[in-house]
């Protein structure tokens, strides 16, 4: 985006990636909550959540009217949407932004539905780089109980336009077996930090925030150093908690002169 | 972004039956009448023509329409709705024609984009690179025109107003909309220079009488379609031909011809 600057982003961006049913809204949610009472300010923002798009891509999903390419261009313009009007403010201001997917699922999904590999790079590159994106990796069997257990399988999340199999369930297996393939390979192209989603919750949720703090610390080394010189903390990592929840710094960051 | 030599990814020619012809210019330049024209004098001579027109796709009209109200549209988002708009186009308008060989007319391609996404500070080379799917059209004609024309033509003609995006009025260029028009369609102008030398288009000078142009578009197109087959043969377009020509009330036969049609 040559007509935006991007210096000065003072906030965090925290993407969690993975195929569909892993878990990633729910523990977004907890992030969330446990970032918050700690005083971060917190954006959210989820793929196809976008004002502009989400009921334009809504009703596509509805026809029979999607081609790759406009497949992967819609929800390049929602992402766009978002990273203009929600994710770079956000960010200005200090925010920590956990994104709910990111770039990678639209490389992941559109790559598998045939599109160009560089192409859909091509398109995506005025995203923003993420400071740090956990891959919750698990196995399409365990994921296909999973899914059945809580909301169960429907036509997007089976890739049913793909006409991989003949029913949800075979068409499941085969389309996000080849969405995790596909994502392992992004891991190490962008370097995640994956996380084993086969776990249980509570360990998922650890290993997640045990990725998350040194990320946090790093943008907030200033502050603490501040801080320390002025004599309210001593061992700044592990007073970053302690600090956080004063109410002055809560949402605001700490002006610097 | 800052890819110093731009790769234009369209050096090949498509490999379709069909012909692609493609019209470009700033509004009020007088591109849509001089298609137009050019349609029916290739309908006339017998051959199927499919046409299609920039920002016109189901998908994305009412997305468009409902962010140009609320003017929630930046540049980038802008760009990709547009690109949204012609993917979808190009694979359900245009590129099924050109495989049966028919030939296809566009009212504005991918250059509009290249013009109007470089005025309002977009990557010109990420939007080569957005529009890289794209075919190779076998024709391009640029009509080009002083802005003082086409502003007259708008102003006088038809339309007699400008709109808000037109104008770019979402620059914040001017607060005057004549003005704004001014500035916006002049920069785009010389974007679309730049263009007529990177592509090779076809240069039209779009201040010429309206039948003085077609004369030369249509003696460009028909060297352009030597090679060209056309395939006849649809039923219903030749009724529908004929009926125009000889306007024989015969309406027994008109209802079996459509019934069959």
């Amino acid at each position: 985006m040559p007509y935006q600057s991007l210096k000065g982003l003072k906030g965090k961006l925290i993407a969690v990636e993975g195929p569909d049913g892993v878990g990633r809204s729910t523990h977004i949610e907890l992030l969330q909550e446990w970032l918050e009472v700690q005083g971060y300010g917190v954006l959210t923002t989820g793929w196809t959540r976008s004002e502009l798009m989400s009921r334009t891509i809504a009703s596509a999903k509805q026809g029979n009217i999607l081609d790759p390419w406009s497949y992967s261009l819609l929800y390049a313009t929602d992402f766009a949407d978002r990273l203009e009007h929600q994710i770079i403010p956000a960010l200005r201001s200090g925010f920590v932004v956990l994104a709910d997917r990111y770039i990678y699922t639209a490389f992941a999904r559109n790559t598998i539905r045939g599109c160009d590999r560089q192409w859909i790079r091509d398109v995506f590159g005025f995203a923003v780089v993420p400071d740090l994106v956990c891959y919750l990796r698990i196995d399409v069997d365990t994921l296909a109980l999973r899914v059945i257990e809580s909301k169960g399988m429907n036509y997007w999340e089976c890739g049913m336009d793909m006409r991989l199999g003949a029913d949800l369930y075979d068409s499941f297996k085969k389309y996000q077996g080849l969405i995790i393939e596909e994502f392992d390979k992004i891991a190490e192209e962008f370097g995640f930090q994956v996380v084993d989603a086969r776990r249980p919750p509570e360990e998922i949720q650890e290993a997640l925030r045990a990725r998350i703090l040194p990320i946090l610390s790093e943008g907030r080394t200033k502050r603490i150093r501040k801080a320390t010189e002025k004599g309210h903390l001593e061992k700044p990592a592990e007073k970053i908690v302690e600090y956080a929840t004063e109410p002055t710094s809560a949402k605001e960051p700490v002006p610097t002169a | 972004m800052t890819t110093p030599i731009i790769k234009s990814p369209y050096l090949f020619d498509h490999p379709y039956p069909g012909k692609l012809i493609v019209v470009e210019g700033i509004d009020g330049s007088g591109k849509s009448t001089q298609l137009t024209l050019l349609r029916k004098w290739l309908e006339s001579q017998g051959s199927n023509i499919f046409f299609t027109e920039w920002n016109s796709s189901a998908l994305v009209k009412e997305t468009t329409k409902r962010g140009k109200k609320t003017k929630a549209l930046t540049p980038l988002t802008f760009s990709l709705l547009h690109a949204t708009d012609f993917a979808n186009r190009l694979y359900h308008q245009i590129l099924p024609p050109l495989k049966a060989g028919m030939i296809v007319l566009a009212d504005r391609y991918m250059y509009t984009a290249f013009a109007r996404d470089a005025v309002r500070g977009v990557s010109p080379s990420w939007v080569r690179r957005l529009y890289s799917f794209a075919l190779k059209p076998d024709l391009v004609f640029y009509f080009r025109v002083p802005i003082e024309v086409s502003l007259s033509r708008l102003l006088e003609g038809t339309r007699a107003e400008l709109k808000y995006y037109e104008a770019g009025m979402d620059l914040g260029l001017s607060p005057n909309l004549v003005e704004s028009f001014t500035i916006f369609q002049s920069r785009t102008l010389i974007e679309y220079d730049k263009i007529v030398h990177e592509f090779g288009l076809t240069v039209m000078d779009a201040t010429l009488d309206i039948d003085e142009q077609q004369e030369q578009v249509r003696d460009i197109v028909s060297k352009a379609l030597a090679t060209y087959k056309p395939k006849r043969g649809t039923h219903a377009k030749r009724e529908a031909l004929f009926w125009r020509r000889f306007a024989l009330p015969e309406p027994e036969r008109t209802q079996g011809e459509a019934d069959r049609g």
